[in-house]
């Protein structure tokens, strides 16, 4: 018989006294090759109240498209000083920023017949998300995409998404540099981000 | 390539809920649409690796952080890190964070009116061996109050964030002490359904690992998603 998974729980107003010391806002040191961009943002509640003691973790492959991982067999390079782990708190105003650089493409699942829908051998860009806050029993999981990415409509994962909540998922390009993405998480409500249960 | 190996999901009942009205803050922030069922791919059954040089290698006293020990009761908590097949999950960074034996947090926004310890910060970290252990010296938390509900009180617990090898096999839980009443009226031990779910949150009062005149010991085994059975390319034979 096999046994159960532990039970999540919260992590409470006070996680910052234990994952402070691991926090990694800069994802990719200097050297470590590929677009540089930054990405910024707010957690926001069911009332639109920005949420200050969320804690985000991100989970990225390198700009070649290669997780720093034993079970990422690809022939593609791994990238010195990439290890693709960021950890970041929203601030006082619920706000949160990382920089790093844009993942590559990395593969999807053999074919799965979506509805028919003919879906590409490579994910889209994207980051992986776990978002943890006090009210959040267990964390929530989503992703990020990149706007005007022409894979983002063959995508494995967005294909498996309602298309009327697929932008959820999708930064938006700020004003000004072309290296600066905004992307909110929207916990509950209308606008609500896309959650994944994996 | 070797075929993908997806995680198993978690067992009806066994996990909380997003929204639990008792625990009032989750009324606000538990999202409202069902989840999307994601399949795995190479992004959840990968995960970040940590090695050795990251780890603190003291990190894993409470007690030997400052110039002098802490107030409280000294305990010894350890266990080891397993999947649901039982297999060792060795290598594997697990964090811990907690209040002081008055139960009151180092942090700047804990206001409950008990004191503060110099000598105690409340967290450690360290990574389990190679049979999958780990091993934490602590003191034993305090329970503490919070505005959830009229004389609302945390059962005494530890957090406990451990990563596992994959995306997918993330946890951060709660550890709970034998025999602590206030656990029944708490909502955020209660929050899951699955009553064998949540009293394995409660750790095990253990003689071995106890320290002779020194500390009391408790064990708590962390279980993390096993493998799913079926290989995912089973579903897609067409291909092959």
């Amino acid at each position: 018989m096999t046994l159960r998974a532990t039970t999540w729980q919260t992590v409470g107003p006070f996680f910052k006294i234990g994952l402070a010391w691991l926090y990694r806002e800069d994802l990719a040191g200097a050297g470590v090759p590929g677009e540089r961009i930054e990405i910024t943002g707010r957690v926001l509640d069911a009332d639109g109240n920005t949420v200050p003691d969320a804690v985000l973790e991100l989970w990225q492959a390198n700009s070649h498209g290669k997780y720093a991982h034993p079970e990422d067999e690809q022939n593609k390079p791994l990238d010195a000083g990439f290890s693709g782990f960021g950890r970041i708190a929203t601030d006082d105003q619920g706000r949160f920023r990382f920089t790093t650089v844009k993942p590559g493409q990395v593969p999807a699942p053999e074919a799965s017949g979506n509805g028919g829908a003919a879906l590409a051998p490579l994910q889209a860009p994207h980051i992986n998300v776990s978002i943890c806050t006090r009210g959040l029993l267990r964390r929530l999981v989503t992703r990020i995409y990149f706007p005007d990415e022409a894979a983002n409509a063959t995508d494995f994962a967005l294909s498996q998404v309602d298309p009327t909540r697929r932008s959820t998922l999708i930064a938006k390009r700020s004003t000004g540099a072309a290296s600066k993405l905004e992307w909110d998480i929207v916990l509950q409500g209308p606008s609500e981000t896309v959650f994944f249960d994996i | 390539m070797a075929p993908l190996r997806p995680y198993r999901r978690y067992h009806s009942g066994t996990q909380p809920d997003y929204l639990h009205s008792p625990y009032v803050s989750s009324q606000k922030r538990a999202p409202s649409q069902r989840l999307v069922h994601l399949p795995h791919t190479i992004s959840e059954v990968t995960g970040p690796v940590f090695g050795d040089e990251l780890i603190d290698v003291k990190a894993f006293d409470l007690t030997k952080q400052h110039s002098a020990e802490p107030i409280g009761e000294r305990i010894i908590v350890s266990g080891r890190v397993i999947d649901e097949d039982g297999r060792t999950l060795p290598r594997t960074l697990v964090e811990i964070w907690q209040a002081n034996s008055a139960g009151r947090y180092a942090h700047a926004i804990d206001q409950h009116d008990a004191p503060l310890d110099p000598n105690f910060t409340g967290c450690g970290h360290t990574i389990t061996d190679a049979e999958g252990r780990y091993r934490f010296v602590t003191i034993k938390p305090g329970a503490y109050p919070w505005q959830n509900h009229y004389n609302a009180w945390r059962a005494a617990h530890i957090h406990i964030s451990v990563f596992g090898p994959a995306f997918a096999t993330r946890l951060i839980t709660q550890m709970y002490f034998p025999g602590d009443p206030l656990m029944e009226n708490d909502p955020i031990f209660k929050c899951t359904a699955d009553e064998d779910a949540r009293n394995r949150l409660i750790s095990l009062f253990d003689l071995k690992t106890t320290m002779p005149l020194h500390a009391l010991g408790y064990q708590f085994d962390i279980v993390m998603s096993g493998r799913d059975a079926t290989p995912f390319e089973e579903h897609h034979g067409a291909h092959k």
